[in-house]
């Protein structure tokens, strides 16, 4: 757990979970979890380039605090849908919520 | 700490009861913290930790058990053909991500060499980055008042 290529092989490992998460799941809040974790796989490869290959840099930590604070006001507002979703249809299966369709 | 972040996850998206799920998904980014504590960035992990799980994991708790009732418990399964699918997807995805990593030369950077801290984050988000900061807050605002918007809306509708 010390060299980059170990970090950059587990943020791989959560991007393909997330994938296969977005893939399968039909339950809104699963595709939430799903988005969440290949966020973090991406934060995950920026601060681990950002640390390992520059020798007096914080781009990459200042990047990736900004990523985190979109992905929380993200996550609000996806949560704020999911209620009134389920309010309206009482049921959170995307493929049920025919009335989102534009 | 790589096999608490993957295992989490694993669980958040595939435990039967949603809620063992989104404590599944609250393991796997204080997993990510802890990753960013090895990385020598203790400033992120922290603010990973503030954010993610103190405001974001107790948010999607709360709308679990907010909406959580009979109906919600017989969630569809997915076909076993989707299923394959979203794993040969998944698989591929990663495989390809760790075969670039593994065959290239990254594995010689083995020290961190990193020193900046709090001193350079503080820098550049009041310097450079400044309006980066500004057009997230306004992003921060705008995202929260949609979203009292979105759930009172509802609210009036509903009521007449």
């Amino acid at each position: 757990m010390n060299s980059l290529t170990d970090f950059v092989i587990v943020s791989g490992m959560l991007l393909g979970i997330g994938v296969y998460g977005l893939v399968t799941k039909r339950n809104a809040l699963r595709l939430l979890f799903a988005v969440e974790i290949m966020i973090n796989a991406a934060n995950l490869n920026f601060v681990a380039f950002g640390q390992f290959l520059f020798a007096s840099n914080a781009v990459g930590q200042t990047f990736v605090l900004f990523s985190i604070a979109l992905a929380a006001a993200e996550a609000a507002v996806i949560l704020a849908i999911v209620i009134v979703a389920y309010r309206l249809h009482h049921d959170v299966d995307v493929s049920e919520l025919k009335s989102l369709e534009g | 700490m790589a096999v608490v972040t993957v295992g989490g996850a694993l669980v958040a998206l595939e435990a039967d009861e949603i809620v063992y799920g989104a404590i599944g998904l609250a393991g796997s980014l204080f997993g990510v913290a802890a990753l960013f504590f090895l990385l020598n960035a203790p400033y992120v992990a922290v603010f990973q930790v503030t954010v993610y799980i103190g405001a974001v994991a107790v948010l999607i708790v709360f709308t679990v058990m907010l909406v959580r009732q009979e109906k919600w418990a017989k969630e569809v399964a997915p076909t076993s053909a989707a299923k394959i699918a979203g794993a040969l997807t998944g698989l591929a995805v990663a495989g390809v991500i760790i075969f670039a990593a593994v065959s290239s030369n990254l594995s010689g950077d083995t020290s961190l060499q990193n020193t900046a801290g709090f001193l350079q984050i503080g820098q550049l988000i009041s310097t450079g980055y400044a309006p980066v900061l500004e057009v997230l807050a306004l992003v921060l605002a705008a995202s929260i008042i949609g979203a009292l918007t979105l759930s009172r809306a509802d609210k009036e509708v509903s009521e007449e």
